[in-house]
């Protein structure tokens, strides 16, 4: 049986149409983003930021643990920001470079952050994709346990745990860990629901592949433009967080040192005349959230363009 | 709709009993109990502390007798450092403060949020659009921590205007600046949400049929366009709620108002594990049946839901 006239027009046109090379999800994703310039911009300085936190050490002139007695008392006139002395950034009370102690701060804020999206990133997805994929039953259980841990204080409980386990960094990462999957397994499923009806899901399905396998090769890569553009957004508020508590004197502990702990000191001098105390990691936090909201903005619009 | 409200309840009074029940494992749990110091106690002056606080008791006689206290009673048994107090004192010390300026608080987030959005989106892309938007950029890199002491040093220590903390009985010069501290945030985001949520109502078609019958701007705006465009701010007010509570603690803190969140703290320092308790098991409630607020007015709003 040849095939009729109609028929091999129609492939002929398909050829020509395969020579016109076609744009990938993410290069199209890729030019999008390019052409926000808020966001490349707030990439950029996020970059910049990122290598102050890793290398900024490297220029300090002094440790940050070192305390300088003879500013104890008198850093108002003696820690003032200079290049002279080596203190950059100036002092605080205790006579102790502000710089390096900014720099450790960016560390462990940028940490705690990062710590907190890939928690959400690995946790949640799985979680929302298991649960919208199975369907039924085991998801309206498991969906309704994220809500009930969503109407708890959260704050609160970790503040608790905190005291009964003891401060520390560790317990810090763990109350993170602990919230930061919730919103993620919500917005998962929901893209779950969306994408299991489609063909390649079902043909998956008829040729037997293991359920765990088809979440795991076919759902969760199809989830990724999502998870990663609230994975983005997530990290500020994961950093708001963790400064909450570390503003309490609960998070990071001395002589360690986080942005919100650097802030609260900064905040209990302020009538010391020592306004750099408060200034330098001010600045720098805001500019680390600022950045983080502006490339989540970007790459929202840019992988996901109906949303906007 | 009773038996939507009914469902609810049949939700949030486990996960009350549930938080109630865990916080009291976490505490039982915890290694060293709250007496133990730098300085040991003799053993006997140490039975008989416990003794009195019940801590000789069977765990299973213990968990009982504080959930019983708590769910009946609202008691929520004695402070661990403070010999003569109840956690209930400091609760009705403290409260009624933090109640007093987050009431204030969430009025002002709600009012001037929803009134900044509806008019950002009715007069889109003038400069009163993108001074709301530059508002609720601005707002959201301001958490409370920040923004506190920022409004300390401008309206305290420059301008002179406003006491930079103290309760002073809830004179109005001295809660100026913890509801804002509190609210601004959340009144940023209202905001956006509204005015993203408006745009997107005027686009429907019923209101273009509003508009063709010839109402007039305010009228297709309160009549028709401001209900759909409630939904998801309403949505928005449970998670609202609870971040101002948790920001409360930190009003607290800078503005030294008395509030719950001072105790709080402290007591998080001196291991006073039933005040954290107690506080804790306060807001989870006060949470859970707002959220339960927040449920059966959506479903009262919006005809469409299935209850």
């Amino acid at each position: 049986m040849y095939p009729n006239k109609a028929t091999v027009e129609v492939l002929e046109q398909a050829g020509h149409m395969a020579e016109v090379r076609g744009r990938s999800l993410w290069a199209d994703a890729r030019s999008r983003f390019l052409k926000n310039k808020a966001a490349v911009a707030s990439m950029i300085v996020l970059l910049l930021v990122a290598l102050f936190a890793l290398f900024g050490q490297v220029f300090a002139q002094w440790e940050r643990d070192f305390i300088d007695f003879s500013l104890i008392g008198s850093n108002a006139r003696q820690g003032v920001p200079s290049f002279e002395t080596g203190h950059y950034f100036g002092t605080d009370a205790s006579g102790r470079d502000l710089y390096a102690r900014t720099v450790q701060g960016t560390q462990i804020s940028l940490m705690v952050g990062l710590v907190g999206a890939m928690v959400a990133v690995i946790v949640g997805t799985l979680y929302g994709a298991t649960a919208g994929y199975i369907g039924g039953r085991t998801d309206n259980l498991m969906m309704r346990t994220v809500d009930i841990l969503m109407s708890i204080p959260f704050m609160f409980v970790l503040i608790l745990m905190l005291v009964i386990f003891g401060r520390s960094i560790f317990m810090l990462f763990l109350g993170i860990g602990l919230i930061s999957w919730l919103d993620m397994a919500r917005i998962a499923r929901g893209q779950t629901l969306t994408i299991k009806n489609k063909e390649f899901v079902e043909v998956a399905y008829a040729t037997g592949v293991h359920p765990a396998k088809i979440i795991l090769r076919h759902i969760v890569p199809n989830l990724l433009g999502i998870v990663i553009v609230y994975a983005t957004l997530l990290v500020p508020s994961m950093i708001i967080f963790e400064s909450f508590i570390s503003f309490l004197g609960l998070g990071v502990q001395e002589p360690n040192t986080s942005l919100g702990a650097l802030i609260s000191e900064g905040a209990a001098n302020v009538n010391n005349q020592v306004p750099w105390q408060l200034g330098f990691p001010l600045v720098f936090f805001v500019i680390i959230i600022f950045a983080f909201f502006f490339v989540g903005d970007g790459l929202r619009d840019a992988l996901d363009p109906k949303d906007r | 709709m009773f038996a939507f409200i009914a469902r609810r309840l049949a939700v949030a009074v486990p996960t009350l009993l549930i938080l109630v029940i865990l916080s009291f494992i976490l505490m039982y749990t915890a290694p060293g109990g709250p007496f133990n110091s730098e300085r040991p106690l003799p053993p006997e002056v140490l039975a008989n502390i416990n003794a009195k606080y019940g801590l000789d008791q069977p765990f299973w006689k213990q968990i009982a007798t504080y959930v019983w206290g708590v769910t009946t009673q609202f008691d929520f048994g004695p402070s661990f450092q403070f010999t003569n107090r109840s956690v209930n004192d400091i609760i009705a010390q403290g409260f009624p403060v933090t109640l007093t300026y987050g009431a204030y608080s969430f009025l002002v987030a709600v009012l001037v949020g929803v009134s900044l959005g509806v008019a950002a989106a009715i007069k889109q892309n003038t400069w009163l659009d993108y001074l709301a938007v530059g508002i609720t950029v601005g707002a959201q890199v301001l958490p409370n921590f920040v923004l506190g002491p920022i409004l300390i040093i401008i309206f305290t220590l420059w301008l002179g205007w406003l006491p930079g903390g103290g309760w002073n009985g809830g004179q109005w010069e001295y809660v100026v600046l913890p509801v804002i501290a509190l609210s601004t945030s959340y009144m940023a985001s209202i905001a956006r949400i509204t005015r993203s949520s408006m745009l997107e109502t005027l686009n429907t078609n019923f209101i273009r049929t509003a508009r063709a019958k010839g109402l007039s701007t305010g009228r297709v705006i309160w009549k028709h366009a401001l209900k759909p465009t409630m939904l998801p701010v309403l949505s928005y007010l449970g998670p609202a709620f609870v971040g101002m509570i948790t920001g409360s603690v930190v009003v607290d803190i800078i503005f030294s108002t008395g509030g719950i969140g001072r105790f709080f703290v402290n007591s998080a320092f001196n291991r006073d594990y039933s005040v954290i308790m107690g506080i804790t098991i306060l807001v989870g409630a006060l949470t859970i049946f707002f959220n339960l607020l927040v449920d059966v007015l959506y479903a009262w709003i919006d005809p469409k839901i299935r209850y």
